[in-house]
């Protein structure tokens, strides 16, 4: 067995590590704010991760996946509302909607390359707004109450407990981290990351670089997707302030800059680290503190790409020692 | 007469109003090294990435092995089995040696085992084994040269590319790059490329096309083509032609 396949076997146990622990913390927190928080860093763990694939991996830096996330709850939502659809449906429609809506903006975007392409992410992401903020049958800026009908994993609703949210946001993290774990050794793979260094060399080398972005794109706007209809049932109303304003994008963005960009493990760390701060400095600081907490991030980030531009899981990387010859 | 693997027809590239190559016919026949050199700014690097299918020739058409592939993208023509380097070296930077050389292998490998142990039969012909789990960009410039050449390989390309991946180098680094070009023939590799040192170029070649100004001067064998008197006056004046 090579080094590689032994790192690879060694990740996919850490995780499963990581991943028992995580299922036995509940039981010794029972503090209904503190678990609150813990939902909200395994949610966004698993955004970055799915952020991560097409921003880390493919290197195209979206900032402007708040759309898929809003798409996300806004198609479980609606569908829940209007029809009476099971949000389990309207999880997997959002996914897919959002996919298409991806891979539609993919085609005229990824011709563009750098700076260029991050602006259009932003823009294109606050049409959306805009358009949801106008649409009436979509509640406009009122937003869509979703009703209670009593805790249930049929119609997901649990207003007594977090714990069920809690275990469904880890599932969706391991889901999302294993996602990515196999991404990792595939075509794929190679491809985004290929592209990411250098597109010039990857399409003399036979990698159609425009198809490996659109691949990205979809598997990223999906997962976003998912953990938006998460999260509308997570808090039960949606309003386009709450679901996809540039905020949302940032705090996908952000977990796998300061955790390590296009690294296995960035995303978590750096969710693991940001969002009980942004949580805790929210609530500390107050109603007046509004945005103390992005100053805050803003300087964390600062110091981090200055102190260690590979983010924080560079402080664990160690270079492989022994030379791999396959098996 | 056999069909020529790689033929370029009557092309001509041009930008704005600069005429890059005007009406270039070259032909390389498999199993050939070819040499594509002319003094600076003669349209080499220009036929060379048309060919590469960086760009389609505004004028004229580009055969390979029987089919034309002139408005052929690159990655398409890379399965066809044209690979190239890159003059201003283009390494997967943050990725390991091994990784980048998986990147070319994928294409005639479904499978990722198979890719792997494709790119690592790659990284020993090549003698960058030993690098193989270091960064691309941890490389010294001649290694990253030689992954240049490994990447394209991993490609099992029929025509090998090369933009001149043996300038730059330190004698001895250019010397063993000449013998890997030599054993990469060996293999049934056909190699176009694109030089500037003449005196590492000319006993390698098989056959020499000099361009000069876009357009093709003479081509022939290395000796004929260097006492040739347009070549001469090209490289170094009328003044030096006289006589010669």
């Amino acid at each position: 067995m090579d080094s590689f396949t032994q790192r690879r076997r060694r990740d996919l146990i850490l995780a499963a590590a990581l991943a028992a622990i995580a299922a036995c913390v509940p039981f010794f927190v029972k503090d209904v704010y503190v678990q609150n928080i813990m939902v909200l860093t395994l949610m966004y763990a698993a955004l970055s991760q799915a952020w991560n694939i097409l921003g880390g991996y493919c290197g195209q830096i979206s900032l402007g996946h708040a759309l898929y996330f809003g798409l996300g709850a806004y198609t479980t939502a609606l569908l829940f509302t209007k029809f009476g659809v099971l949000p389990w449906f309207g999880m997997l429609g959002g996914g897919i909607i959002s996919a298409l809506i991806a891979l539609a903006l993919g085609y005229p975007t990824f011709r563009l390359r750098g700076h260029y392409f991050v602006i259009a992410t932003i823009v294109i992401a606050e049409i959306g707004f805009l358009l949801f903020h106008n649409w009436d049958y979509a509640g406009a800026a009122l937003g869509i109450d979703i009703p209670v009908r009593g805790d249930s994993w049929a119609k997901f609703q649990f207003t007594r407990s977090k714990l069920p949210f809690y275990y469904f946001a880890l599932v969706f993290c391991c889901v999302a981290w294993f996602i990515t774990w196999w991404l990792e050794d595939s075509k794929w793979g190679f491809w985004w990351r290929a592209v990411k260094d250098n597109p010039d060399a990857a399409e003399s080398l036979g990698v159609v670089v425009f198809n490996s972005k659109m691949g990205a794109a979809a598997v990223s706007a999906f997962l976003t997707a998912i953990g938006g209809a998460f999260y509308a049932q997570f808090v039960s109303y949606i309003d386009p302030e709450s679901v996809m304003t540039f905020q949302f994008s940032l705090l996908m963005a952000l977990p796998a800059v300061l955790g390590g960009i296009g690294t296995l493990w960035g995303p978590v760390l750096g969710a693991v680290i940001l969002i009980p701060m942004t949580e805790l400095t929210r609530s500390f600081i107050g109603g007046s503190g509004r945005g103390v907490d992005l100053i805050l991030y803003g300087a964390v980030i600062v110091v981090i790409s200055l102190a260690r531009p590979d983010g924080l899981i560079g402080l664990f990387s160690r270079r492989p020692a022994s030379k791999g010859v396959p098996q | 007469m056999t069909t020529p693997l790689l033929e370029t027809r009557g092309v001509w590239q041009r930008f704005g109003g600069l005429i890059a190559n005007s009406d270039v016919s070259i032909s390389v026949g498999a199993g050939e090294i070819v040499g594509l050199i002319g003094p600076n700014g003669a349209g080499k690097s220009t036929l060379f990435n048309l060919i590469a299918g960086v760009l389609p020739p505004t004028q004229g058409t580009i055969w390979f092995n029987g089919e034309n592939v002139t408005q052929m993208p690159a990655a398409e023509r890379c399965q066809r089995g044209i690979a190239r380097t890159f003059q201003v070296v283009k390494s997967f930077e943050t990725m390991t040696v091994i990784d980048n050389v998986i990147v070319g292998a994928l294409i005639r490998n479904e499978k990722m085992r198979d890719a792997r142990r494709k790119a690592h039969e790659v990284l020993e012909f090549c003698g960058l084994a030993p690098r193989a789990d270091k960064l691309a960009r941890d490389l010294i410039p001649s290694e990253k040269r030689r992954l240049e050449v490994a990447r394209a390989l991993a490609t099992e390309p029929k025509l090998l590319m090369l933009d001149e991946c043996l300038t730059g180098l330190t004698p001895l680094e250019a010397q063993s790059g000449v013998a890997l070009v030599r054993k990469v023939r060996e293999t049934g590799v056909t190699v176009l490329m694109v030089e500037h040192v003449m005196e590492i170029v000319m006993p390698l070649v098989d056959r020499a096309i000099v361009l000069n100004l876009g357009k093709k001067l003479v081509e022939g064998k290395p000796a004929d083509v260097v006492r040739h008197p347009e070549v001469i006056s090209a490289y170094l004046g009328d003044r030096h032609a006289v006589g010669a």
